[in-house]
């Protein structure tokens, strides 16, 4: 028996996506309106921030001899468009580790890199660097940089300890959160919030979720409380820090 | 019949005993170079019967050449037992033959040994015959060898461990054309199957030798003064009656099902144990040191009872049982047999053993066991076949020993009785899939795991791929466990502040994780206080005094077995066979009668009722929880598409409830809903196919098959790394390869184990071809007897489709403002 039909639903080629209606995530003056797929768009700078996209994460384990499907650029650049189809944005920045690692670059297939190049064409792209990809390629268009301000909010990497009036947006740590409902547990990737800080989810298609209750977490906020967006299938979710795990 | 040598009747007349006709009838058949299979009950001396071809062939003088027989056993501790017993006839006839196990346990230095100067005897167990066939020395070490001895074979042909066992053996066979395979079984129920397997496929299958039936059991089902439950798995009621049977016996072993029930029952006994007997419990979660400590015990007679699972169900004798105590239904009728055989391991006196049913479908199901095992009935298993994940193993694992030829190892493959069906197609894809991960976008030649030669042979494209594979090869695939340690909660300048201490067992981490903070659960015998995780599991401390939010594993739930169900609709549908059942019950199906009605043994009832603003449709297959839980799956579909508006459904053991808006009712007799179409074979067709890709189900069935055939590595505890960058999630490749490549082999194979696993697709169709044109409808004003356990089952599971948002949902309190807003 055939398993499964032949013809790709539409629906699986990606996650869905779409800008949320009813949240709204601020930070520093800034509204940040959460998207589905895991992408934060700035409707005042019309800018779109995306993280952790891991591309040829899939190649670069088969070097290894580990033989992942080799789909997951295709995946994820597909779903990256759907948001720029969707969004519009007149700027594009990459949170770091959009490269799985810095000879990405030789491994990627033809169709993906002209699918890359024509971005940066059409959107002002900043890659910023990431531990995975200290060096993103320069071939493909876009500016390379360690850290960009928005405003008043320093986009980079990995989250770092904040002073007084510093605020922050960071990927990295790919935060995942759980809920407990009816004796089930349901979990997803999400955005973390606390007003200083939001750190975003992993974009990628080979990128999973990190539980917010992990060690790294507590390292970069305490006692401090937060709100999680999670990631539903259809909608995303706002959840107090104590509700999820 | 061939004759033992001196040596050997002497050691028997000096025991006073004489060799059985089935050990010589086994013995005849090696001589003659002969394979055989010997079914026997246990305590038959069957495993001496396996291995005395073997004992006389090297009594004679002989050159220690290379490993002579090979036995495996599919227990490690079985593997150690059976060396130890072979041991005393050895020595005792003054024998120079040279026994040796080999198990995971056994060290490197040892295994390096073996390799250089193999014993006369290797124990050993499955997977360790694939290591051995994937080491370059194998032709060389087993270039000698006479004798196969597979014991427990009913045990192993099962499941995917047997699968990937007749793959070694046939190896084992180019190597070894001429060495017979002597299976050991407790009795099946078509001991021609096992036959088939144990021969190369083209060739007859092997002989059958049948060892002398013991006594028979003597089983009681447990009469009990309480109330028998309407529903539920809890044995609660009867724990009194339990605790009064253990003070009348020497030693008694109570069966469970599942872990958590072990954890009650154990809890409960030693709640009422004023007479302080010594009852230990014994798991497979359990800290294995926790475990030996039982073990010993029990085989020393310092216990009265012990409350175990399966882990206590395979051949191994542990000392003078005099009781086996059944906690809910046995579900099949040869596990109940090989369970009560725990009872005086002895051939010659009856076992005696009580079952004691846990609601009133279960006094039913226990009626039907009871009848079988008096007759000797076995449940009908059937050897699992063709893997195409266990192949993509094995294939890697040949790599490992050496180059290989394809149509040399394709023909190698199919001699193999559970891949004689497999094309040559379908192996060509394996091979690719275990080169290049067979995909259609040809992105890993250069990494390629298998290189051709100049030759044409494929061959290993790098040494440490030969480590990777000793690594995760197997075919055990266990839900990824979590060490449970007993926390110290210190307060340090007013900050709480939780160590781990000593270890308690082990538990699935699905579970731990959807705990909270001071959760209680029951485990290892004791109310636990849930403490959090840390990098080495999680931490737990002791709860005094309060009730625990009890662990509900997903794992030692067997399904009703297809035999015991047919009895089970006899027993229902012939009302005078209801005299022998317990008073309460036969009250119960009577009121059913009366109220409802009672349907034969070859229809299916269906009924329909009005409850508290809902309508109710309640089926009973009687074809367990798996097959029920995908048919209902199936049906609310269905209804959604006929406009019934279905809201949740349940499944049990026997019963399937759904619930709907819509009047079920009022639509069956204005002729808008047919239950003949509702219930077609067809739906096994899209239905089936669009809700299982959007599945949790599968994915979880795509995981282990990505484990098994080697795309996703193991996770050893304390070797993994945080685990982020290091793994990808299972359910993301899933979701990618199901998009970019659906006729995938691992998909495919992820479909097979699905439709016999966890959705039980093969059994929902038998059911469905049962039940054309003998479905009985019967529309009811309120709820009918026979309804009322699985109404009162309506629980976690009852949440219609997978309900991932609507939950979210719920849990973020949406739901119920939208139900509160006045407009």
């Amino acid at each position: 028996m055939m398993p499964f039909s032949p013809k790709q639903p539409e629906s699986l080629l990606m996650r869905r996506c779409g800008l949320s209606r009813e949240h709204r995530i601020s930070l520093g003056r800034l509204d940040f309106v959460p998207d589905l797929s895991g992408a934060l768009y700035v409707p005042e700078l019309q800018t779109l921030l995306v993280a952790d996209l891991h591309l040829e994460k899939a190649s670069n384990m088969a070097r290894r001899g580990i033989h992942l499907p080799p789909y997951d650029t295709r995946a994820s650049l597909a779903q990256l468009q759907a948001v720029l189809k969707a969004t519009l944005p007149q700027q594009l920045i990459f949170l770091g580790d959009s490269f799985h690692d810095n000879d990405a670059r030789e491994r990627i297939d033809e169709t993906d890199l002209a699918t890359l190049r024509d971005m940066t064409q059409r959107y002002e792209t900043i890659w910023i660097t990431g531990n995975h990809d200290s060096k993103p390629p320069t071939d493909i268009g876009g500016r390379v940089v360690d850290e960009v301000m928005l405003g008043a909010i320093a986009l980079r990497h990995e989250p770092k300890a904040l002073g007084a009036d510093e605020f922050e947006i960071a990927g990295h740590l790919h935060p995942g959160a759980g809920v407990s409902q009816r004796g089930r547990y349901i979990r997803c990737k999400c955005f973390i919030g606390n007003g200083t800080r939001i750190i975003m989810p992993a974009f990628g298609s080979f990128t999973g979720g990190l539980s917010v209750s992990a060690p790294p977490f507590a390292r970069v906020f305490g006692e401090v409380d937060y709100h999680v967006w999670m990631l539903g299938e259809r909608a995303i979710f706002k959840f107090p820090r104590k509700r999820v795990s | 019949m061939s004759e033992l040598p001196p040596i050997f009747l002497n050691w028997f007349a000096k025991r006073g005993w004489t060799a059985r006709a089935h050990q010589l009838a086994v013995l005849e058949h090696a001589v003659a170079g002969r394979s055989a299979l010997l079914i026997s009950p246990t305590g038959g001396g069957k495993t001496l019967a396996g291995f005395l071809p073997s004992l006389v062939e090297l009594s004679e003088p002989h050159e220690r050449v290379g490993i002579h027989t090979l036995y495996i056993s599919p227990l490690k501790a079985l593997a150690v037992d059976i060396a130890r017993n072979l041991e005393a006839p050895v020595n005792e006839m003054g024998l120079k033959i040279s026994i040796e196990t080999r198990t995971g346990d056994t060290p490197h230095s040892r295994r390096k040994r073996q390799r250089e100067n193999p014993p006369d005897i290797l124990i050993t167990t499955p997977e360790q015959v694939s290591l051995l066939i994937a080491d370059p020395g194998a032709a060389h070490m087993l270039r000698h060898l006479k004798a196969i001895i597979l014991d427990e074979l009913h045990s192993m042909v099962t499941s995917k461990r047997g699968v990937l066992l007749s793959l070694a053996l046939s190896a084992v066979g180019t190597f070894a054309p001429t060495a017979r395979r002597i299976g050991l079984s407790a009795t099946v129920a078509d001991p021609d199957a096992l036959r088939g397997w144990l021969a190369p496929s083209g060739e007859p299958p092997v002989p059958l030798v049948l060892g002398t039936a013991g006594a028979k059991p003597i089983i009681h089902i447990l009469k009990s003064e309480e109330r028998v439950p309407w529903s539920g798995h809890s044995t609660l009621y009867a724990i009194p009656d339990i605790y009064a049977a253990i003070g009348q016996a020497r030693m008694t072993l109570i069966f469970v099902n599942t872990r958590s029930q072990a954890e009650m029952a154990f809890q409960s006994l030693w709640e009422i144990n004023e007479e302080n007997l010594p009852i230990a419990l014994h798991h497979g979660s359990l800290d294995v040191t926790q475990r030996r400590k039982v073990e010993e015990a029990m085989a020393a007679g310092k216990l009265r009872a012990v409350v175990c699972t399966s882990t206590l169900d395979l051949g191994i004798d542990w000392g003078d049982v005099d009781l086996v105590i059944h906690l809910g239904a046995p579900k099949g009728s040869s596990r109940l047999l090989q369970r009560i055989g725990r009872s005086n391991h002895r051939l010659d006196s009856p076992s005696e053993a009580l079952l004691v049913p846990s609601n009133r479908f279960e006094v039913l199901e226990c009626e039907a066991a009871l009848q079988a095992a008096s007759e000797n009935a076995q449940d009908t298993e059937y050897p699992a076949v063709l893997k195409l994940d266990v192949l993509a193993q094995h294939v890697l694992g040949r790599a490992c020993g050496g180059a290989f030829d394809a149509g040399e190892l394709y023909a190698e493959v199919t001699r193999a009785w559970t891949y004689r069906n497999l094309t040559r197609e379908d192996f060509d894809r394996v091979v690719d899939y275990v080169a290049t991960g067979g995909y259609a976008l040809k992105a890993y030649e250069k990494y390629a795991k298998l290189k051709r030669q100049a030759d044409g042979k494929w061959r290993l494209s790098h040494p440490l791929l030969a480590q990777q594979y000793r690594l995760n090869m197997g075919t055990i695939v266990e839900a990824e466990m979590l060490k449970v340690r007993i926390a110290s909660v210190k307060r340090r300048l007013g900050r709480r502040v939780v160590t781990g201490g000593r270890s308690l067992g082990e538990l699935e981490e699905w579970f731990l994780s959807q705990l909270s903070l001071g959760d209680t659960f029951l485990f290892s015998g004791e109310v636990l206080r849930f403490e959090g995780l840390d990098e080495f599991g999680a931490l737990a401390s002791r709860a005094f005094g309060v009730d625990p939010k009890i662990p509900s594993y997903q794992g030692g739930r067997f399904p009703l077995s297809t035999y015991l169900a047919t009895r089970v609709r006899e027993i229902l549908g012939a009302p005078a066979k209801w005299k022998t059942l317990p008073q309460q019950v036969r009250d119960w199906l009577s009121a059913q009668r009366w109220k409802s009605l009672v349907p034969l043994s070859h229809q299916m009832l269906v009924e329909t009722f009005p409850r508290a603003e809902k309508h109710y449709m309640v089926c009973y297959p009687f074809e367990g929880r798996l097959a029920q839980q995908t048919l209902g799956m199936l049906l609310t579909r269905r209804l959604e598409r006929a406009g019934a508006q279905p809201l949740g459904f349940s499944a049990s053991e026997y019963a399937l409830v759904i619930w709907t808006v819509r009047d079920v009712s009022l639509m069956i007799s204005t002729g808008r809903l047919s239950l003949q179409k509702l219930f077609d074979e067809d739906m096994l067709g899209d239905d089936l196919e669009a809700w299982l890709a959007e599945s949790n189900l599968m994915k979880r069935t795509f995981r282990n098959a990505a484990i098994i055939a080697g795309l996703i590595e193991r996770r050893w505890p304390g070797k993994e790394k945080t685990g982020r960058q290091v793994t990808v999630n299972s359910d993301l490749i899933y979701d990618v390869l199901r998009a970019h490549q659906p006729d995938h082999v691992l998909l495919r194979a992820a479909w097979d184990d699905a439709a016999d696993g966890l959705i039980d697709v093969h059994r929902l169709g038998l059911l469905l071809k049962r039940i054309k044109g003998q479905i009985v409808h019967s529309a009811l004003d309120a709820v009918s007897p026979l309804a009322v356990p699985v109404l009162l089952e309506i629980a976690r599971e009852s949440i219609y489709g997978e309900a991932h948002d609507a939950l979210l949902a719920e849990a973020a309190g949406i739901l119920i403002d939208e139900a509160m807003r006045l407009v």
